[in-house]
């Protein structure tokens, strides 16, 4: 097969090709919309993710060309790759949901539900798949799993109590960081992230971990409790680094920056990692030549309330006539 | 009297030494296969012989060890899988014990077959002191030309070593085993790619159980259409059933496949019938994993006719009426047996066993074991029922590795067969601490098939 070559794959109905090798994941990203399955430790940029959190499970209800029969287990869209000529079956199959609905069930069921203090609370995937997937009530009758929270290094804050064992971390710092220091400890469901003998984590990178979370367990000390993501203004802006890309996003709090992260995309996963000091040190607004608002999603909290674009008025006037 | 391959001389004192093991016709295999045949023509054998994966899932290994990937210029290993940690599971362990030469002989037939050059034993690590008699066995063999440069003068070279895990149930998973053997966390790898193709250090390997490769040594002394002429149907050969729980005769028995459920607990040949006289009322036939079977479902399946030590004949009626051979832990309760505290202690077990990798897993095992605690202390809900039904579905089929499968496939046999008990104990909660409920009844399972 000629390397341009593409095979075709249809998710709920809608078809693409896309290059062999693509992982069911993928393809639906690149339909976009609703056939997304949602992924909390699938991480396209770090190598070995994904496959642990099972929120992504597709229904393949067609093989491929070659062999048509329907797998006969849920699989992980994360990691499956694409055949040619594969049905997928995602939001249209009630399996898939429920299987989903089981997953969020679990996600949450040692979760400790502190949004309204947590710093993650607006940014959190796990808050977003929960509103769309989850329970309004527990079943849940027992005590919740409680860790200490933990200070790793001088910028970083581990609360272990949120956290959801996607284990994105730790290949953040096991791929962007010279040598293993973060890893986990235990097994089962007393398995918790953590560094040898609460080490400090001190790498020029190790402030990635904070971005690729997609729960609250690990948090920026400089930012704990200072204010809601969304009473922030996130700025793109960015700055000559002789160590990282120097592309970030500026969460401003007036004209003071709060916080700085690096550029997540539309799935919530950053491209560009950013180092330490630009993360953690360049906190004036002098350190930064800023571009402009960024864009948010318009159904994300962030986006409440802040740069709503004018609408042009004769539009409004056209629709009323 | 039944045929025995790999016990059949077992109680030949010294059996454990080399001079002994040889004098009684051992490594005979190895001269047979190393001499006379071809890696091909070893792995013939097995297809023809039709022996299947002796660990729990029944692959045949004759087809296991022809998807084995072979590119050029890239080792293969042969890995043996001795971290036998299945509740109700011994087999493995009296074997390695008793006559670990056997073993060594099969890896040495089978590493040849495979075209691997350097084998190794995985070991639970509670066998140190089983570590021990491998490793004396294994420099035996090293003193007398059967392992090293050159075997027989075949030009064979084949090294093997023994490994012992840390005692983790996980890592008698195949990707996890190979995790732990390259030093990692014991965590199950996503599959594809499967061992066969990127294993060990991303070579081609395979896994296989203690006595499948303890097999492989009778299929090449006899042949493999002889070993295919015991058992029936698919499920040919011997195979070691350890046997516990309430009977008379608890132990490791070899039997050939075929043999009668009904046989094979009353005879006196076998486990001799349930102790004190008491009644049957529950069986586990494959280790803690597989679902258990009702005093009614043991004997005969669903349909009436003979329940056999076959892997189709205990699983005629799929997880409704029937169960499967898996490891062949035989585990058998009688009347006296509360299958509420017996559930839990397997949850419990499956609890403390999953890696955590994977959320239904690591959060749903614990929580089964939570609400069946409850149910056990007598003070669940008649909702906990339908709740732990609900939760072992929402494992079940949706995690990396079997774990979740075998977590959830005991409770939710327990709830299908059992359910009358279950309600009793969350009626009568005081009751229910003071004695047991006794047997189910028949009645029951049929008016409430889930």
């Amino acid at each position: 097969m000629s390397e341009d070559a593409k095979i075709k794959i249809t998710i709920d109905g809608i078809s693409t090709e896309v290059a062999p090798g693509t992982t069911i994941l993928n393809a639906a990203r690149m339909i976009g919309g609703d056939v997304v399955p949602p992924a909390m430790c699938y991480y396209s940029s770090l190598e070995g993710s994904g496959g642990k959190c099972r929120t992504c499970l597709v229904e393949v209800s067609k093989g491929s060309e070659k062999d048509p029969r329907p797998m006969p287990k849920l699989v992980v869209s994360c990691s499956t790759p694409v055949m040619d000529g594969m049905e997928v079956r995602n939001t249209t199959s009630a399996r898939v949901l429920e299987a989903r609905k089981g997953v969020v069930e679990f996600l949450l069921i040692n979760h400790p539900l502190d949004c309204p203090v947590c710093d993650q609370a607006g940014e959190c995937h796990l808050q977003d798949l929960a509103f769309e997937h989850g329970l309004s009530k527990t079943r849940y009758e027992f005590k919740r799993r409680e860790f200490d929270k933990v200070d790793i290094g001088e910028y970083i804050k581990l609360h272990m109590t949120r956290c959801i064992l996607c284990y994105r971390c730790v290949y953040t710092a096991n791929q962007l960081t010279n040598g293993r220091e973060h890893g986990v400890l235990k097994r089962g469901d007393a398995a918790e992230i953590g560094t040898f003998i609460e080490k400090n984590l001190n790498n020029d990178f190790i402030g990635n971990v904070i971005d690729v979370c997609p729960v609250g367990a690990l948090t920026d000390k400089s930012f704990r409790f200072r204010s809601r993501v969304w009473y922030t203004k996130p700025m793109d802006a960015h700055c000559e680094c002789t160590k990282c890309s120097g592309k970030v996003v500026l969460w401003m709090i007036g004209d003071e920056v709060a916080r700085v992260t690096a550029r997540k995309d539309a799935y919530g996963e950053v491209k560009d990692f950013i180092c330490n000091e630009c993360r953690f040190e360049k906190k004036e607004k002098t350190d930064w030549i800023v571009e402009g608002p960024r864009t948010i999603s318009k159904h994300s909290v962030i986006s409440a309330n802040h740069y709503e674009r004018e609408i042009p008025k004769h539009t409004i006037l056209l629709n009323k006539a | 009297m039944t045929r025995k391959l790999l016990l059949e001389n077992d109680h030949i004192e010294g059996i454990r030494t080399y001079d002994v093991y040889r004098k009684n016709g051992g490594y005979r295999s190895v001269e047979k296969a190393l001499k006379t045949m071809s890696p091909d023509e070893v792995v013939e054998e097995v297809k023809k012989s039709g022996l299947r994966g002796r660990g729990g899932a029944g692959f045949p290994t004759g087809m296991k060890w022809s998807f084995l990937a072979k590119p050029d210029g890239v080792p293969r290993h042969l890995l043996c899988n001795a971290d036998e940690s299945e509740p109700g599971t011994f087999k493995d362990r009296y074997l390695m014990e008793r006559i670990p030469h056997l073993l060594i002989e099969g890896m040495i037939v089978s590493s040849f077959a495979l075209g691997a050059n350097q084998s190794y034993i995985y070991i639970r690590g509670e066998y140190m002191y089983v570590l021990q008699i491998l490793e004396k066995a294994i420099q035996e063999a090293y003193a007398n030309g059967w392992l090293g440069k050159n075997i027989l003068g075949s030009g064979y070279d084949l090294d093997l070593s023994v490994a012992p895990g840390a005692g983790a149930y996980i890592c008698g998973e195949e990707t996890a085993l190979i995790e732990s053997l390259e030093g990692e966390r014991g965590n199950p790898r996503m599959k594809p790619p499967f061992p066969a193709v990127k294993g060990l250090w991303q070579r081609p390997t395979v896994v296989n159980n203690v006595e499948t490769i303890a097999a492989v040594v009778p299929i090449i002394n006899d042949g493999g259409d002889e070993y295919a002429k015991i058992g029936v149907g698919r499920s040919t050969g011997t195979k070691l059933i350890s046997a516990s729980g309430n009977i008379n005769k608890p132990g490791v028995y070899e039997i050939e496949l075929g043999v009668s459920v009904e046989d094979f607990l009353y005879s006196d040949q076998y486990c001799g019938g349930i102790k004190n006289g008491k009644k049957l009322k529950a069986c586990v036939p494959g280790g803690s994993s597989v679902p258990v079977l009702p005093h009614f479902l043991v004997c005969k399946t669903a349909t009436g006719t003979d329940r056999l030590m076959t892997y189709e004949s205990l699983a005629e009626g799929g997880f409704e009426t029937g169960s499967m051979l898996g490891s062949g832990g035989f585990i058998v309760y009688d009347e006296d047996q509360c299958m509420v505290k017996n559930t839990w202690n397997f949850a419990r077990f499956y609890h403390h066993e999953s890696c955590g990798q994977c959320s239904p897993c690591r959060e749903g095992t614990g929580w089964m074991k939570k609400v069946l605690h409850n149910l056990e202390l007598g003070k669940g809900k008649v909702e906990d029922i339908d709740l732990l039904w609900d939760i072992q579905s929402k494992i079940e089929g949706n995690t990396i590795c079997p774990l979740g499968d075998a977590a959830a496939w005991p409770v939710a046999a327990a709830i299908r067969h059992f359910r009358e008990e279950f309600e009793w104990h969350v009626n009568e909660p005081v009751l229910s601490q003071t004695r047991n409920f006794g047997l189910v009844s028949e009645k029951s399972f049929i008016t409430q098939t889930v």
